[in-house]
């Protein structure tokens, strides 16, 4: 059996007084790629923003419950979030490269910022990030260049290579896609692929064909509470609740 | 039924004509002080200006070659102590309302900080002058760099706000997902993707402050000799322009006049320079 990476114990989570979760339970297997599907506002962004503790950077945003990671509860009382973010990574909707900084800068932000020193080192890290975000070949005479003048697809890998560089065990994935073409999507789902042979993935997606792609395993969230979790292919096949069916088959036509 | 859609036509063009001549000349007259100034400040002030101006101290009446060297460089000594501790405060202030200030101290700090940039400058000339002036018993550099401080708090910590709030969150919660601290993310990703236009902000309460007189009068008074003590009086340029212009000698007048197109050149070049380069700004 595969070991369990996170265990999600009656995760509830609020914006100040509204609740965006109503007691999650989920299981989510290491080095699997695990999708997170369901319509607009149903909870999915706000569940995957609590696994490592962004939730709360939010002003009034407040979650309970227990979050287990290698069996060590992140809301702990002496857990610091800083801490737990080093080691589930985040990527966002919408490309965030720093304005200011160059490709290189970029990918060693996390690194530089958290004081590693030393430029062997860092050079080091940024070629090695790069390479596992597939972005090196495309990138490797432009290093001084900014990261906002990249596409957006080669802005979203870039991001991913920054996420990579600080050597989380868990990536978490917002949405990685929605702000791209196919093309760049399939690439990023290739590299889904490739990394979670070495780190766990979880990803939010509106995309229900990109689940099927990527995930070893799928949750249907609906008004904030997980409806069905299991294997993607008996999710997308055999789904056990009516409230699944009929949001797949109903996007699917 | 005939239309009568061509009846009323002509005369319509011709009031709409009309209007826009007189908005066009009201234009006009909006930017003819600001021409007429420049070109009166050139006409009277280039005939005097000459590189004494530059480096010689002023000279009493009739002694030829008199300049403003110290005045210069005074104005950057009170100007600098003014950046000094107007630049962190300002910063630092902009960040905590950007980042901090939504609520009720958000409020009156925001509120508090429009009113003091409304204020009449003359004001902080005269806190300056009962706080640092009376009790150190001397006009002094500091106490006029005080003053001009206090004039510069409102319009940085104003820009730094607006700077810090066009930074997306998303820019923000990035770093923080790299595992890195909060205060950390501040410094090196929020504050330096807002930088240039918190320098242009900066650089434009520079020139205001480097402008002013009121507030100089009696707190930075004045001096016809070099000073390079904070705490003695100190030359700047706006007083000593307000000097030789109220003085019934021509050629002290001339030499007004030449400062006064020192100033007004600096000025524009500050402000010039630097609007050109914030349009430049980019938040990716």
């Amino acid at each position: 059996m595969d070991k369990e990476k996170i265990v999600v114990l009656g995760l509830k989570a609020w914006f100040d007084e509204k609740q965006a979760l109503h007691g999650i339970n989920i299981r989510i297997k290491e080095k699997k790629a695990t999708a997170v599907i369901g319509p607009s506002g149903c909870g999915k962004s706000t569940f995957i923003r609590c696994l490592n503790r962004m939730h709360e950077a939010i002003p009034g945003a407040r979650a309970a419950g227990r979050i287990l990671v290698d069996g060590q509860d992140i809301f702990g009382p002496e857990v610091d979030p800083v801490l737990v973010r080093r080691q589930i990574g985040m990527v966002f909707q919408k490309p965030t490269p720093f304005p200011t900084m160059s490709i290189y800068e970029n990918v060693i932000a996390g690194l530089k910022l958290n004081g590693l020193k030393g430029k062997e080192l860092l050079d080091e890290a940024a070629e090695q990030s790069l390479r596992r975000a597939a972005l090196w070949h495309e990138v490797k005479d432009d290093l001084k260049k900014p990261g906002i003048g990249l596409s957006g697809g080669q802005q979203q890998r870039l991001c991913i290579a920054r996420a990579l560089a600080v050597k989380p065990e868990v990536l978490l994935l917002d949405e990685p896609c929605s702000a791209l073409d196919p093309i760049s999507t399939g690439k990023i789902e290739e590299l889904i692929h490739e990394l979670k042979n070495s780190i766990t993935i979880v990803i939010v997606t509106h995309n229900m064909q990109q689940a099927a792609r990527v995930a070893d395993e799928t949750g249907f969230f609906l008004l904030g509470e997980l409806i069905e979790f299991g294997g993607t292919k008996g999710i997308f096949t055999t789904p056990r609740d009516k409230r699944t069916e009929d949001y797949i088959t109903g996007r699917f036509g | 039924m005939e239309n009568n859609w061509s009846q009323s036509y002509s005369l319509r063009k011709a009031k709409d004509k009309i209007f826009l001549a007189a908005v066009s000349l009201a234009a006009l007259f909006a930017v003819l002080p600001l021409i007429a100034l420049l070109l009166f400040v050139v006409f009277k002030g280039a005939g005097s200006l000459n590189w004494q101006f530059f480096v010689n101290l002023p000279r009493p009446v009739g002694e030829a070659g008199g300049g403003m060297a110290n005045a210069i460089v005074g104005t950057m000594a009170i100007v600098g102590l003014a950046s000094m501790f107007s630049l962190p405060i300002g910063i630092f202030g902009g960040l905590w309302l950007a980042e901090w200030g939504k609520g009720k101290r958000g409020f009156f700090i925001r509120y508090a900080v429009d009113v003091m940039s409304g204020f009449p400058t003359i004001i902080f000339g005269i806190f300056s002058y009962m706080l640092l002036v009376l009790t150190l018993k001397r006009f002094s550099a500091l106490a006029g760099g005080f003053a001009l401080g206090l004039i510069m708090i409102p319009y940085i910590t104003k820009t730094t706000e607006e700077m810090i709030k066009m930074v997306p969150r998303t820019l923000k919660e990035s770093a923080l997902a790299l595992g890195v601290p909060e205060w950390k993310v501040m410094l090196s990703v929020v504050l330096r993707t807002a930088w240039n236009g918190i320098f242009t902000g900066v650089m434009l309460a520079v020139a205001r402050a480097a402008g002013e007189t009121a507030p100089l009068l009696f707190t930075a008074f004045n001096n016809n000799y070099w000073n390079f003590r904070l705490d003695q009086p100190t030359a700047s340029m706006t007083v000593q322009i307000y000097n030789y212009a109220i003085s019934p000698f021509s050629e002290w007048n001339n030499l007004a006049w030449a400062g006064s197109m020192v100033l007004v050149g600096l000025i524009l070049f500050v402000t010039v320079t630097v609007r050109k380069y914030s349009k430049r700004i980019n938040y990716g």
